[in-house]
């Protein structure tokens, strides 16, 4: 192979003096995005305390997220069901860094939460909370395999948002 | 389906911010790659185009913007996108132009130009996420991987500091790549103790930010003999998509891999993966993926890549096991998306072709195998190349 390869490496100098040439773009795009009909009626058993799944009679899943076909037997699934809102963690990790790639000094702690009631046995990508300030904390107080519930907004605060829950703890505190 | 051979490839630089734009680094890696095929633009028949999301470069309809760069106007043009897994799929994308009878050459392109977002790309990346569901939650994409990792650690009692000799074999592999922009060597203790993003990912198991391109140029078997000299051959190509509800999933296992490997494979006619592929080119823009992967695509029991690479199995110096990124991967070489599949993709080329130079593996490789992955960790795409025995 050619080992002299073209390419111009710039350094951020080279930008701030000026040396390279740049332009900026600052769009501002905003989305209003319809929930839909499995979305939709699972926002609104949120608002109600509720976690709704969709359960197809042919293959006999009861799933989450719901949607209202069953992308396995690809037919329209038959009823809605009600989920306990305890779970277990499949996995979780410990995040000090956000969207935008700066640091945290407190981190978030995203978790899969494999919901009770699901068949076989799913989760949705949800928040632990009441598990610690500090990574050595938060591995301390939390293991793969350990039982959550769900801790909810007060009914009146909830809005028919994921963020209803506003996170799961360990079962017993 | 006719058989298709590999002309020639080209790469630009891999670099955290470059001068050219995205239509300059298409060019110089088409002109690169032309130059090593000996033809010219005149002898190519179609162009295939891959890059991954317009958002990088906030200019939509990328395709077209990057068509002249690439070689492709006034010419059968398209472009090719499963995210992560596009630099792979740029070999099958080629591929099934040439095979199906409709085209007896094609030049596949890949680029990335990924610094023109501000602050950091990864804000670019939260549009993967549901809407409803998942983005609420404050997401940011380091999360999906650090969860797929701490499930496959404990699925399979896997240390860190097993996953973490990934980053130093590809960082020192990549000290012989000229397009390589980070690497090194470095210590299993630098790696583990290098900055925490999201854990168990730390800093230094996580592929950089990068611009580049590469490219590739492909021919029938008539056009190809006709041309003479002995040629590397596009034996199997497999691609396969799991659902987007990605917390639905094993996320200890890729069995999206799996599938689009026995596609490659029952084209190729291979029986036993361990012993017919001779090296091989893993996606790895996390070190555990490399793993992840290598057990997807069948050359290691599930949770037994970790022990393998403590036996030095993946070496590209091992004469008994199968070199794994001999290249450097994305960990070393860089991880412009498209522009590094494609990159693994030209790195078999090279290895089967003895123009690898200092990278070439030690033991006699006929045959090899490179795979990506992306979209929301639900894309495989494997393509199989050979030489004659």
């Amino acid at each position: 192979m050619n080992t002299q390869l073209r390419g111009t490496s710039l350094r951020e100098d080279d930008i701030r003096t000026g040396k390279a040439l740049v332009t900026e773009w600052h769009p501002k795009i905003d989305y209003q995005f319809d929930a839909g009909t499995a979305v939709g009626q699972f926002l609104d058993g949120l608002k109600a305390g509720k976690i709704m799944g969709r359960q197809c009679d042919v293959c006999g899943r009861i799933v989450i997220p719901p949607r209202m076909f069953c992308e396995k037997c690809f037919r329209r699934n038959d009823r809605w069901v009600e989920l306990k809102h305890t779970g277990r963690i499949n996995t979780f990790s410990v995040s000090f860094v956000n969207w935008d790639a700066s640091r945290r000094t407190t981190p978030q702690v995203p978790a899969v939460i494999d919901i009770d009631g699901t068949n076989p046995s799913m989760g949705i990508l949800h928040l632990l909370g009441e598990v610690g300030q500090t990574l050595e904390e938060v591995l301390r107080r939390v293991r793969i395999g350990m039982a959550v519930e769900a801790v909810w907004k007060p009914a009146e605060q909830r809005e028919g948002a994921i963020t209803d829950i506003m996170y799961f703890r360990p079962v017993g505190g | 389906m006719r058989k298709v051979a590999v002309l020639g490839a080209g790469l630009t630089r891999f670099m955290r911010r470059s001068l050219e734009t995205g239509r300059e680094l298409c060019w110089e890696a088409a002109a690169a790659a032309l130059q090593d095929a000996g033809l010219t633009l005149a002898d190519i028949d179609c162009v295939v185009l891959g890059t991954a999301p317009d958002a990088f470069d906030g200019v939509h309809l990328k395709g077209e913007y990057l068509l002249d760069g690439a070689g492709g106007k006034g010419k059968p043009y398209v472009r090719v996108y499963v995210g992560g897994g596009t630099g792979v799929f740029m070999v099958p994308a080629g591929w099934w132009h040439i095979a199906s009878g409709a085209f007896n050459t094609c030049l596949i392109v890949a680029e990335e130009k990924m610094s023109p977002t501000q602050p950091h790309p990864q804000g670019a990346f939260n549009a993967i996420y549901d809407q409803f569901t998942e983005r609420p939650l404050g997401v940011n994409l380091l999360w999906i991987f650090s969860l797929e990792m701490h499930r496959y650690m404990q699925t399979y009692g896997i240390p860190l500091e097993t996953i973490a000799k990934v980053a130093v074999k590809n960082k020192k592999n990549a000290k012989d790549h000229p397009a390589s922009q980070v690497a090194g060597d470095f210590t299993v203790e630098q790696i583990v103790n290098s900055e925490v993003m999201a854990y168990p990912v730390m800093r230094l198991m996580v592929s950089p930010v990068t611009d580049g391109a590469a490219a590739m140029v492909l021919a029938s078997e008539e056009f190809a003999k006709r041309k003479g000299g002995k040629h590397v051959w596009v034996e199997g190509v497999g691609w396969n998509l799991d659902t987007s509800y990605w917390t639905n999933r094993d996320l200890a296992y890729p069995q999206y891999v799996e599938n689009a490997a026995r596609m490659a494979y029952k084209m190729a006619r291979i029986k036993d993966p361990r012993k017919e592929i001779h090296v091989v080119e893993p996606y790895d823009p996390f070190a555990y993926k490399e793993l992840h992967h290598l057990e997807g695509l069948q050359l290691a029991d599930k949770g037994q890549a970790p022990r393998r690479l403590e036996e030095g199995f993946w070496d590209r110096d091992t004469t008994t096991g199968i070199p794994s990124s001999p290249s450097g991967g994305l960990l070393g070489v860089g991880n412009p998306i498209a522009a590094a599949g494609l990159m693994k993709a030209i790195e078999i080329y090279y290895q089967l072709s003895g123009k690898a130079g200092a990278r070439q593996i030690r033991r006699n490789a006929k045959r090899g195998l490179a795979q990506a992955w992306g979209d929301l960790m639900q894309v495989g795409t494997v393509m199989i190349m050979g030489v004659e025995r």
